[in-house]
């Protein structure tokens, strides 16, 4: 069946590079250092890099990240509870926003 | 618990049918193309100082990733004979480590009498553990015994929490496990001062690598501390090898092709520099000599002109001898490396 997403390209995404090398080496490096240990370890950064997929809902993403937080010792619990950090955000986040109908609500409201 | 593949006759209990799987061009280079393009020979032993014996496939779990197929219906089992070949080898040499495994090697009936005699030959012994058979019946001296002459003991645990550990384990196994570190603690094993060592080992649970060494010796002893009162003194990631129950569940899975392109992609030239197979032998149940216990499970024995027995053990033609290898030595080289003694880099 065609499908906009195949889990093959995923490993093409350096095919990028072909049309401007210099901002994918750019990208490369940046992302590299990015999830490199600092502050906070490469296990805790998988971790939120699965929350943000599924925020962005990047089916590439999910599939990296699923696989990235595994192979950083992390369990299918904590990614989970990851996931529903992921989801709380975004739900609050259009909830928040019902501050402002009820903002406009009161304005046109008699 | 699973059955042991051998005893469902399934076809991958015969180790030509799992060499022509792992043979087979998976979109990924053979491994010894992989070797050469990184510039590197094929690889050659650097001398010895572990001296490997697997005494047999006896085992009272049934764990699924078990690349030797043990349990416990197997009856490969090293005789007194061989066990005294073993030992009539080592004591030749000057090989300091004798590293017993198995199945659970605890079970062979000349396990103490082989550890007994290596102690007093004044070599290291380090005991491969799956820590359940410290609880069995007959066996409640066992953890005494090995504190006496100071064995290692390297000891199976793939995780800090028990829903990961029976998945690959079995059921029941997390909980027993627990137990048995705790009389292990109890005798000073992972103790600082004791001199008794207490290694974990971790296998992914899954078609994936192990975390970076450190991290997750990290994240182990803060959880067993926290969770359990639990201490131990290293812990060692172990890739799972693409053969006998893990391939079974790679294939079964869907994962085989992934797992392996993952393992290739994954090759790190300076890990297979550091292959354990160059400073190992591996001697089977039987006497036969191997590179490596991943290679005696596919029946590959030493080859390349050394000798293929122990009974005609020669130092210094298997101190330099070829190494036998296939896709399989991927798990070895991928990434941080992974050897029975943890990451290699």
């Amino acid at each position: 069946m065609e499908t906009y997403y195949h889990p093959h390209d995923l490993a093409k995404f350096a095919e990028m590079g072909k049309g401007n090398k210099e901002l994918w080496e750019k990208f490369s490096a940046y992302y590299a250092a990015v999830f490199a240990e600092g502050a906070l370890t490469e296990r805790e950064k998988a971790l939120i890099a699965l929350g943000v997929a599924h925020a962005v809902q990047c089916p590439y993403c999910i599939d990296a990240y699923t696989q990235a937080c595994l192979e950083k010792g992390s369990n299918v619990e904590e990614m989970t509870e990851a996931v529903h950090v992921a989801c709380a955000i975004r739900g609050g986040a259009s909830l928040v926003h019902g501050v402002q109908m009820r903002n406009v609500a009161d304005k046109l409201s008699m | 618990m699973g059955l042991t593949v051998i005893s469902r006759s399934n076809p991958l209990s015969v180790a030509s049918n799992q060499l022509r799987i792992l043979g087979a061009s998976g979109g990924h280079p053979r491994f010894e193309e992989k070797l050469a393009a990184a510039g590197l020979p094929p690889l050659h032993a650097a001398g010895i100082t572990v001296f490997q014996i697997n005494v047999g496939k006896l085992c009272n779990q049934t764990c699924h990733h078990c690349h030797v197929d043990a349990g416990p219906n197997r009856r490969e089992s090293m005789s007194r004979e061989t066990a005294e070949a073993c030992l009539g080898a080592l004591a030749q040499t000057d090989i300091p480590t004798v590293d017993i495994t198995g199945g659970a090697p605890e079970l062979n009936s000349n396990f103490r009498w082989l550890t007994e005699q290596a102690h007093a030959l004044g070599r290291h012994v380090m005991d491969r553990c799956n820590l359940t058979v410290l609880l069995l019946a007959g066996q409640a001296d066992l953890a005494d015994f090995l504190a006496r002459h100071r064995v290692e003991v390297i000891a199976s645990l793939p995780y800090f929490r028990g829903a990961q550990t029976d998945a690959q384990r079995g059921d029941g196994v997390f909980d027993k496990s627990i137990e048995a570190l705790r009389r292990l603690n109890a005798l000073g094993y992972g103790k600082d001062g004791s001199g008794l060592l207490l290694n974990l080992v971790f296998n992914p649970v899954g078609a994936f690598l192990p975390p970076k060494q450190a991290a997750i010796e990290a994240q182990f002893k803060r959880e067993l501390a926290r969770r359990h009162g639990i201490a131990f003194n290293r812990l060692y990631t172990i890739t799972n090898m693409p053969i006998s129950r893990f391939l079974e569940f790679l294939l079964a899975s869907g994962n085989y092709e992934g797992y392996m392109q993952r393992l290739a992609n994954a090759f790190n030239p300076a890990a297979a520099e550091n292959v354990m197979c160059r400073n190992t032998i591996s001697i089977g149940w039987d006497g036969q000599l191997y590179d490596c216990d991943f290679n005696q499970m596919l029946e590959l024995t030493t080859n390349h002109g050394a000798p293929v027995h122990v009974r005609d053990f020669d130092f210094a033609a298997l101190a330099r001898r070829r190494i036998v290898t296939g896709n399989h030595c991927y798990g070895c080289t991928a990434g941080a490396g992974s050897s029975c003694g943890g990451a290699t880099l």
